[in-house]
């Protein structure tokens, strides 16, 4: 893995929000949607943005596909063989460059046309990318919809015929149209059944290898992430505070917010619970996060120095990366304690 | 066993539309204990919200309850009464005092235009006839009970000032505002984050150990389910497939699609980056019910003509109810 080619180096990353106020609409402070985020992902894996509402997980995926600029940081994105700061970039320059990064959607009701029957959904990057020939076009899509297994015969229906599973299929097959080499997955499957997302998260397990794809998948849940991804990046209030290998950070997590997000995940195995982390308090508010690390006032092994200081993140051993001013001292419980 | 405070006997709940009747309940009995859970787990569309709403008389038109019994042991002792013989009135003395109802979306439960104290003392004054004053001290002293910091200046604020995890916290003082014995909760946790969701269960149980509360959990995550329930239904287009003591059922889920259903859930158990076993398949269409075991074109484990034409009965084993003709029933 270490030798494997990047394809995406974020570096510091920050999207802020004016609060305007009164008349004049004076600006009277920001919101720190995502403040300080860096990280990259190497060519054909997957990393997970996992967080809880308002951690700035999204924001980050829309920066990424420049639907949104942000305020400071870079974007390397590699495009044949050349590296491409996104970040700076106008919308005529990242017009060329975003047929190689494609997004799928939470939810696969709102973000498929009504109006438009399956075949021209699918078809319609490529109709924009230049593919005006209508037969060349229609074996494309045919293709596709093989690659995602929906039956040709649906080429010709409209979105409300299908099920929540199938609408999920036809986003994704849109997003392969163009053959990107980046997918921003960003809740692929929390709208779903859980009969449904185990198909689905296995249809993107294996596009994954067929494909060569790269994904950034962004989560709230842990054990769908567990499933798909390589490594994952937990952030809280915007900023990443723990990024490693999947396994490592599931066996071993090293920071305490990871730690009580695992042991907050329900298992499906009665009387799992008695070991119970709760935390206390709710998510500290991006407008105004406390002083020091973010995450001080909930966290049960705070120290004073924590209500002052404010931990980057470090590498502290391989691949391990952790912003905890403790980080090297605490010894956490992975998910063998939920057993 | 102690006898049971609420029993629900073969209910069905039907939404008449122009393109045919939908049979959302049909045919889902259970009983709820005192202080115990009960789980009514499924899919959506599999009837457990319409469940619900059907105990309390709100389900909403063209819906109708067709069938069944719902049989309620009153507070106040003799012999259970049936709540779908109940006039309106009567029922608005069930709803409350008996049992009370805890909704999914705390936002939109909630009017935007009174405080949550107006809000939990209507009920109150409305059943309990309390003045305002006294009504107004117990709205305190159930927010406080419920775990919301600052009681007696939370109660003056109004819904939008509050985050997701404390206006269901405020939901749940509400619901027992009047003492109810059977709490409702209707996916009380599925628009919460993980650490809040955690924060709300812990409550539930906390809650129900002090008050000897009958709750009834209706959800679609397993997770929530193994942690919460002594008992549990699993539910599929309308019906109870399965039904029976959590740990029993966890362990050796006899129904297929109880055991396909928990086979399929993605955990932090797993090693990364594998396949999950699937379901093939989607949920029909409520419209297009399948004949025989409306589960039959999902199953991998069908048994030729017989499931594709008759629908399996209920089967009672020792502390398991199951509908399935791998488990008996066959004609």
């Amino acid at each position: 893995m270490s030798e494997a080619v990047t394809l995406l180096e974020v570096r510091g990353l920050k999207k802020h929000f004016p609060i305007r106020k009164g008349l004049l609409r004076k600006v009277v402070g920001q919101v720190r949607a995502v403040d300080g985020v860096s990280f990259s992902i190497r060519k054909g894996e997957t990393l997970a943005l996992v967080g809880e509402s308002g951690c700035g997980k999204t924001t980050v995926s829309r920066c990424i596909l420049r639907a949104m600029a942000p305020s400071a940081g870079s974007i390397k994105f590699v495009v044949d063989g050349k590296t491409v700061d996104l970040a700076g970039l106008r919308r005529g320059e990242l017009r060329p460059l975003r047929r190689h990064m494609q997004m799928v959607f939470q939810d696969p009701y709102s973000s498929l046309n009504p109006r438009m029957v399956v075949g021209d959904i699918i078809g319609e990057p490529l109709l924009i990318n230049g593919m005006t020939d209508r037969e060349e076009r229609r074996k494309r899509v045919l293709e596709l919809m093989e690659l995602v297994q929906l039956p040709a015969a649906y080429i010709s229906r409209f979105p409300h015929a299908f099920s929540g599973g199938q609408r999920q299929r036809i986003g994704i097959a849109r997003a392969l149209a163009l053959n990107p080499s980046l997918i921003v997955a960003d809740e692929p499957v929390s709208a779903l059944d859980v009969s449904v997302q185990a198909q689905i998260l296995n249809l993107m397990l294996d596009l994954q290898d067929q494909l060569k794809l790269t994904y950034l998948f962004v989560a709230h849940d842990l054990s769908v992430v567990k499933h798909v991804s390589d490594r994952v990046a937990v952030m809280y209030v915007g900023r990443i505070v723990e990024l490693a290998e999947t396994e490592a950070l599931f066996d071993t997590p090293l920071h305490p917010y990871t730690e009580a997000l695992l042991s907050a995940a329900p298992t499906p195995v009665p009387g799992a619970v008695s070991t119970r982390i709760i935390l206390e308090r709710d998510i500290a508010d991006p407008a105004n996060p406390p002083p020091g690390c973010a995450f001080h006032p909930r966290c049960r092994y705070a120290e004073a120095r924590c209500k002052v200081e404010t931990p980057e993140l470090e590498e502290i051993a391989p691949g391990r990366h952790v912003a905890c001013l403790r980080g090297r001292e605490l010894t956490l419980r992975g998910i063998a304690a939920l057993s | 066993m102690a006898e049971p405070i609420l029993s629900v006997r073969d209910l069905h709940t039907e939404f008449a539309a122009q393109e045919g009747t939908v049979r959302a309940v049909d045919g889902v009995s259970f009983d709820v204990f005192e202080g115990r859970t009960l789980g009514v787990v499924g899919e959506s569309g599999c009837g457990k919200s319409v469940t619900a709403r059907s105990i309390l008389g709100i389900v909403e038109r063209p819906g109708k309850v067709t069938g069944g019994q719902i049989l309620l042991r009153q507070a106040k002792g003799g012999a259970p009464v049936d709540l779908l013989k109940f006039n309106e009135n009567q029922m608005r003395s069930v709803r409350g005092p008996e049992i009370a109802l805890v909704f999914q979306e705390p936002m939109a439960s909630f009017s935007q235009y009174y405080t949550i104290g107006n809000q939990i003392m209507e009920g109150i004054t409305l059943h309990m006839g309390l003045d305002k004053k006294d009504a107004r001290a117990r709205a305190i002293e159930l927010l406080d009970m419920v775990g919301v910091p600052q009681p007696s200046r939370r109660v003056d604020e109004y819904p939008f000032q509050l985050s997701g995890g404390l206006r269901q916290r405020v939901m749940i003082a509400m619901a027992l505002s009047c003492d109810p014995r059977v709490l409702i909760a209707d996916e009380p946790t599925t628009a919460l984050d993980v650490t809040t969701q955690a924060q709300i269960l812990d409550l539930l149980r906390d809650l129900q150990e002090k008050r000897g509360l009958a709750i009834i959990l209706i959800t679609h995550d397993m997770g929530v389910i193994a942690e919460m329930a002594h008992d549990v239904a699993v539910m599929y287009l309308g019906r109870a497939v399965e039904t029976g003591p959590v740990a029993d059922i966890f362990a050796k889920p006899d129904h297929p699609y109880t055991r396909a259903l928990l086979r399929s859930i993605p955990t932090v158990m797993a090693k990364p980056r594998t396949r999950l076993p699937t379901i093939s398949g989607s949920i029909p269409h409520p419209f297009n019910r399948p004949k025989g075991c409306a589960y039959h074109p999902r199953c991998s484990e069908i048994i030729g003509d017989l499931c594709e034409t008759s629908e399996p009965p209920a089967i009672d084993t020792e502390h398991r109810q199951v509908r399935c003709f791998l488990h008996g029933g066959r004609p």
